[in-house]
């Protein structure tokens, strides 16, 4: 594997598999009564989290901390950040503090790529600008294959704003290099021209798409971008693109129903929908950690004398 | 200061007189002389080595007054010796704004105390650079200014660029209203060119369009009004498209590349290396290709450096945070060289030509651009076409953002003579 992970472009279809069964492991861990592993004792995670976020923080944290790893939070408000300090010299504030691992999340994509040419640590992205968000990908395929038992051949349909969407695109890189089929739905206006060019097919009909999916993804609508001239209004969104409850019937029996977080019920999925048995929505944030605890594993314990799991 | 010197056995190539030829060049009192001028005077071997008129830029952003932080008339005109320029023209986009007469004689008079360069001052086409009215041109006008622009952004109304290409006619000389041709709407917030690259990089586009439909709206201008414009740093096939045929149909325009579009492509920028981030934004590989030929046959007049100095904590930020450009003036030469000149795409002769002679026209830069006859000032540029080098900071320049970092250029400036005198020897700025 690579030393960092910024993109799933950094992985292999054999090191997205080597991930999985890691996390397959250590999802043992998070059952038990005492949720912890001596892997990563003595070393150092930081969470620098420049964007608001709470799962996804709140994930990395418990993950790094099963593994026992000692875990600082960071972000933006309160920090050095707030005072004007830049990226570049929070880095290498960071990088004499002598973190191990750098976990970041940065409303500027590309910024985890910059942070690897002033840190030693390994750098893991959680989710850069409308770049990508590699963690949430490989969760998902995680679930996927958890649920439906293989990622070769699936079927998947990723609907809505793709264009600005990190989860969409690691997503989107991930399921094509695990050999999966991906359509892209949404508003033409939040499609990139350009996605048959990363493996993927474009649809506006989520109708006559929702029978033949074994995964139907749903992403969230960032309402900002009615403002920009995107779509007209939400209204007129949930009625051409959203999960309503009878276009969700229209799905196979056993495909699931994917969504990031945080939704908007009413919105880009019906409540009903949210909450049905083929929704996973709850499993995928069990199942981050998990991930995460494999991820910070394979690049910071593998990478010294840190004890296995 | 009066220097004499001959440049022995050089390869004189003047777009001017048509010449590529190997001569002695005899310099001496501020001006090209004849042989009996020699005696005495300082030799330089300049075997192998090409001696051309000094360059001429019509686009760099000096940065004084007011943001010398990121460069200054001293470090931008001694960078512009180093890269073979004996005149430049400053952009207006200084602090305060160049829109009024007193600029444009600061800017001239401490350039001329630094005794690089020549610098001619390109002044605001709009008050404060606002695109909302006018600024006094004629004032500037009187005070030698014959390139007006709002650079860095596009003259935002119709009326008002068009307004200003019908007043301009008043003035007894040409006056040439350089547009920096970009939708605004269409570009807003946008970080590099849209297309594949910017939808993998998760970096908001600046579309080919915005630069076609202001190129389109600033060529249906010049054509109704009769007036002179200038197109700034084309970037889109499709604006040389547009270019070409409104010289067909005797549209008065003229346009101008830079050396970093023709050399790189938005793949270049997968790096998230703001040294490339620019605007208009490095373009596809065909974009790049239709420049090239656009140079080469003529639709495009001008190599231009866009020189965008930047301090180096300001390029050291996150991509969409950090401010677009590129510095240039070092460089300008061996990037034609290297990427146009080496590979058979240009001419040597019409290399210099874009680079000095026509520039010099459009710029009323008196004495610069040739002819290299006896008589003529002494502004020359002597280099080795394919001397190779490394580009790598420092540079000459107080800025560190080069687009061209890391790359092995070919040719390099040896000597460059302003009015007679050495500005660079060996290679070194002598200011």
């Amino acid at each position: 594997m690579n030393e960092h992970l910024l993109s799933m472009h950094d992985l292999t279809a054999e090191d997205v598999v080597r991930i999985l069964d890691t996390a397959e492991s250590f999802r043992e861990v998070g059952s038990r009564v005492i949720k912890k592993v001596p892997a990563l004792r003595g070393r150092t995670v930081v969470n620098f989290f420049m964007e608001n976020s709470t799962r996804t923080r709140i994930s990395f944290e418990l993950a790094a901390k099963r593994l026992s790893a000692d875990v600082i939070n960071f972000s933006a408000g309160g920090s050095s950040v707030s005072k004007g300090e830049s990226l570049k010299d929070t880095a290498l504030t960071l990088q004499a503090m002598g973190a191990d691992a750098i976990v970041i999340r940065h409303s500027s994509s590309g910024s985890p790529l910059q942070l690897t040419r002033w840190v030693d640590g390994h750098v893991l992205n959680a989710g850069d600008g409308t770049h990508e968000h590699p963690t949430q990908a490989l969760l998902d395929l995680y679930t996927m294959r958890e649920k439906l038992g293989r990622l070769e051949g699936l079927r998947a349909a990723i609907v809505g704003d793709v264009m600005h969407s990190r989860v969409a695109r690691s997503l989107t890189f991930g399921l094509v290099k695990m050999g999966a089929e991906v359509t892209l739905v949404g508003p033409p206006t939040l499609i990139p021209p350009d996605a048959p060019a990363w493996g993927a097919q474009v649809s506006y009909d989520i109708d006559g798409l929702l029978p033949k999916l074994d995964v139907c993804y749903v992403l969230r609508v960032q309402k900002e971008r009615q403002r920009l001239e995107f779509f007209p209004s939400v209204r007129e969104y949930a009625r051409l693109f959203g999960l309503t409850s009878a276009r969700a019937a229209t799905l196979p029996e056993q495909a699931l129903i994917m969504h990031p977080g945080p939704m908007n019920r009413g919105v880009e999925i019906d409540s009903d929908v949210a909450d049905k048995p083929e929704s996973v929505i709850e499993e995928q944030v069990t199942n981050g950690i998990a991930i995460r605890m494999a991820l910070l594993y394979l690049l910071v314990g593998g990478s010294g004398d840190g004890e296995s799991a | 200061m009066n220097e004499r010197i001959v440049f022995e056995q050089a390869r004189v190539i003047d777009p001017i007189l048509g010449a590529d030829e190997v001569r002695d060049v005899v310099v001496a009192d501020g001006q090209i002389a004849g042989p009996e001028a020699s005696d005495g005077a300082q030799r330089i071997d300049a075997r192998g080595l090409v001696l051309a008129p000094g360059l001429v830029d019509l686009h760099t952003h000096l940065r004084e007054p007011g943001e010398e932080h990121k460069e200054t008339i001293v470090t931008g005109t001694r960078a512009a010796a180093a890269g073979g320029f004996t005149a430049v023209a400053a952009m207006a986009n200084t602090v305060p704004v160049t829109d009024h007469a007193a600029i444009v004689h600061e800017v001239r008079d401490l350039a001329a105390a630094a005794g690089s360069c020549d610098v001619f001052p390109v002044g605001a086409i709009t008050k404060g650079l606002a695109g909302e009215s006018l600024a006094e041109m004629g004032e500037m006008v009187d005070a030698g200014v014959r390139v007006f622009s709002d650079d860095g952004r596009c003259v935002p109304s119709a009326r008002l660029l068009r307004s200003a290409l019908v007043y301009a006619k008043a003035f007894p000389v040409e006056v040439v209203l350089a547009d920096h041709a970009e939708d605004a709407a269409l570009v807003e917030g946008g970080q590099m060119h849209e297309g594949l690259q910017s939808y993998s990089l998760g970096l908001a586009g600046r579309p080919a369009e915005a630069e076609e439909i202001a190129v389109a709206r600033d060529l249906a201008l010049a054509r109704a009004t009769g007036g002179r414009l200038h197109l700034c740093h084309l970037s889109g096939a499709r604006s040389v498209e547009l270019v070409r045929r409104a010289k067909a149909e005797g549209v008065r325009v003229t346009a101008e590349v830079t050396p970093h579009h023709l050399a790189f492509t938005d793949a270049d920028l997968a790096t998230y290396d703001t040294s490339k981030k620019m605007n208009p934004p490095l373009r596809t590989a065909e974009d790049r290709d239709a420049l090239r030929s656009g140079l080469a046959d003529g639709t495009i007049d001008v190599v231009a450096t866009d020189h965008a100095p930047h301090a180096v904590e300001e390029k050291d930020m996150e991509f969409d945070l950090a401010p677009p450009g590129t510095i240039g003036l070092e460089t300008a030469l061996a990037a034609v060289l290297t990427y146009l000149v080496h590979p058979g795409v240009l001419s040597l002769a019409r290399a210099i030509e874009a680079l000095s002679t026509a520039p010099a026209v459009i710029l009323h830069a008196t004495g610069h651009g040739g002819p290299i006859e006896v008589g003529q000032p002494a502004n020359l540029v002597v280099f080795d076409p394919s001397e190779e080098w490394l580009v790598e900071p420092p540079f000459v320049s107080k800025a560190r953002n080069s687009a061209f970092t890391g790359q092995r250029l070919q040719g390099r400036v040896r000597f460059t003579v302003l009015r007679g005198s050495l500005t660079v020897a060996d290679g070194k700025p002598t200011r």
